[in-house]
């Protein structure tokens, strides 16, 4: 009993594919551990140039063992092989070094431009909630009490006399900076940055309560010193940090809510394409939003007590803000060739 | 809830631009908590080598001047853990030395190329998911105000954002599914020996016929491959035994790896001949 004709010729035929391809393959995958390790910099001009050569060629390979080879081991390696090559040689390849400038230099500027309506939405709700607040509590003392939690007061009530007041927004005294830096780090504000954005994916819902919330306090503070004659030096003690800061919540309430409504009413994509697509945008504006609360928290545990002059507290506060304005509106950098 | 026992329900297509299905397989979730474990244990040694070098450095400092130095070290290391993996992630394997280790790395969902945003997007939701609830009960219970409430609150909500990637198909975080990306494995095999190439002396004392040849398919085929590399006596033994009753033939034990490498070698033949006449016989079931 003899095999049917032709099995050896398919066994010797194989054989001599693998024979013939083999050198390409431990060529691509000898380059492909170089150009992992280091940059493609340490490559002659001849390797760079076969590098896709070698890799369309193990792509063919694949194709042809998968028609033709029965032989399970050698398709795994190509598979590894053609996968490795496919996310080097398709995969972004720019260094980090500019893709960290080009961050600062385009993508969050834009990702901001990109929030404007919901960025109008929660300055708009941060400015309600502050008139609601300010309104409660000049109706009755005792709604203070229920927007503010007596741990973050601080003291200050509407029953606080004008001197206790007047001696916070001035007394810069015993502290060391830096444990106002820590005062700053665990008091709300960043929790609520944070939570404004992470809970945006409850359709918004979450992040509109809290941005909300935040205006609300502001504003039931602002009345308690606004009836004592010391709203305008409030707003000096608030606007040195306040204004990056409540601009970076408000930022953060945006994109929280980008999020939310993009899941909400994905439009002609898919609810996950168009979350992730609202994620990205998101996530470049809260890196920034990070960023500018540690600059807050720098000013807050600098500035805050030891300028006391009203005025260089608004022209500091204001100087910032018109600094962030500029810098995320009106400063855009043309895109140089196709960067 | 999609388990992970059947390998063929995480390879997912990609296509490549130049048509080429490069079938690539999603890590699951054991592969994901055990690189991210690896990760973590990386960042707390870092964390606490740098810890001790600050203490003897500084140890003269009495309590009082040490508390600004706490606030700097807290800064230090969240600064050390998302630097840690925003630049391992958009270095070029795309990878931290976690994942590097169990062989996965973060890829693109579209298939397009992995850009910072992405990484970006995915690693500061991990703040969200795990570090930020578990920070609010480490700063509570510091200062004396943890509750229980608060503290199961915290717990749970970190466990629900761990346990996501087991609850949807494509195993994504919040902060894959957000940034666009999944994770997925990239093996790496060596080019090993073509088995129907063993030159066997006694292999050649195994005459098969056509039909003892089409008493199996594709799927036994590469069952007798794994069978073959493992290099197992035992399994071998028994592995020839049923093949030798199949097909009728008497094998003795000690012949086995030999018999195994002669009917393997023809029945790859055999099948890989069918393969090229149009006929993939994909199991023994198959004609």
């Amino acid at each position: 009993m003899t095999l049917p004709a032709g099995t050896d010729a398919v066994r010797q035929s194989l054989a001599s594919f693998r024979q013939e391809r083999e050198a390409d393959w431990k060529a691509f995958e000898a380059l492909l551990a170089r150009v992992e390790r280091r940059a493609p910099r340490t490559l002659s001009e001849d390797e760079l140039l076969s590098l896709p050569l070698l890799y369309r060629s193990a792509l063919s390979s694949l194709s042809v063992a998968r028609a033709t080879s029965l032989d399970s081991a050698l398709i795994a390696y190509l598979e590894a092989l053609s996968l490795r090559g496919y996310f080097y040689l398709y995969g972004a390849r720019r260094s980090l070094r500019e893709r960290v400038g080009d961050f600062f230099l385009r993508d969050w500027p834009a990702a901001i431009r990109d929030l404007w309506r919901e960025t109008w939405v929660s300055v708009a709700l941060t400015v309600i909630g502050a008139i609601a607040g300010y309104w409660l509590v000049a109706s009755d003392k005792r709604w203070y009490d229920a927007i503010i939690a007596p741990s973050l007061a601080g003291g200050r009530n509407p029953d606080s006399s004008t001197e206790v007041l007047r001696s916070v927004l001035y007394d810069g005294g015993s502290s060391h900076f830096l444990s106002g830096f820590a005062a700053y780090l665990f008091t709300h504000n960043t929790q609520v940055a944070i939570l404004a954005f992470a809970l945006g994916f409850a359709f918004a819902v979450p992040s509109v309560l809290i941005i909300l919330m935040n205006g609300c306090m502001l504003g039931a503070l602002f009345q308690v010193y606004a009836a004592k004659g010391l709203g305008l030096e409030l707003g000096g003690w608030l606007s040195i940090h306040g204004t990056t800061e409540l601009f970076a919540i408000a930022l953060a309430g945006a994109a929280g809510m980008r999020i939310g409504t993009r899941i909400a009413f994905p439009g002609e994509l898919t609810r996950m394409a168009a979350a992730a697509q609202a994620g990205r945008v998101a996530a470049t504006v809260m890196v920034g939003v990070m960023m500018m609360l540690l600059f807050a928290g720098l000013l807050e545990g600098i500035g805050r007590q030891t300028i006391t002059s009203d005025a260089t507290r608004y022209a500091i506060g204001g100087g910032m803000l018109t600094l962030w304005i500029a810098y995320f509106y009106l400063f855009r950098m043309v895109r140089h060739g196709n960067g | 809830m999609a388990t992970a026992r059947n390998p063929a329900e995480l390879t997912r297509p990609l296509i490549t631009p130049e048509g080429v299905d490069l079938r690539i397989k999603l890590a699951d979730a054991g592969t994901r908590a055990s690189a991210f474990l690896l990760d973590v244990v990386i960042i707390v040694a870092a964390a606490v080598a740098v810890t001790l070098v600050v203490i003897f450095g500084l140890g003269g400092l009495g309590v009082k001047e040490a508390e600004p130095l706490f606030i700097v070290w807290i800064i230090f290391i969240f600064l050390l853990r998302n630097v840690y993996f925003i630049t391992f992630e958009a270095g070029r394997r795309a990878a931290t030395p976690g994942k590097r280790i169990v062989g996965v790395r973060v890829a693109s969902r579209s298939g397009a190329g992995f850009t910072i945003d992405q990484v970006i997007a995915r690693n500061l939701m991990r703040e969200i998911e795990v570090f930020l609830p578990l920070s609010i009960i480490a700063a509570r219970g510091g200062a004396g105000v943890a509750d229980t409430l608060s503290t199961i609150f915290g717990l749970v909500w970190s466990l629900l954002f761990s346990l996501f990637l087991l609850f949807n198909h494509d195993r994504l975080r919040i902060g894959d599914l957000l940034a666009g990306t999944w994770v997925v494995e990239t093996p790496k095999f060596k080019l090993v020996e073509d088995l129907s190439q063993r030159k066997d002396p006694v292999a050649r004392r195994f005459p098969f016929s056509p039909a003892q040849l089409d008493a199996y398919g594709i799927a036994e085929l590469h069952k007798l491959e794994e069978v073959l590399r493992r290099d197992d006596y035992s399994a071998m033994k028994a592995v020839a035994e049923t093949i030798g009753r199949k097909i009728g033939a008497r094998i003795e034990p000690i012949d086995s790896k030999a018999f195994l490498t002669a009917y393997y070698g023809d029945l790859r033949a055999h099948l890989e001949r069918k393969l090229l006449l149009g006929n993939r016989k994909a199991d023994k079931y198959a004609r």
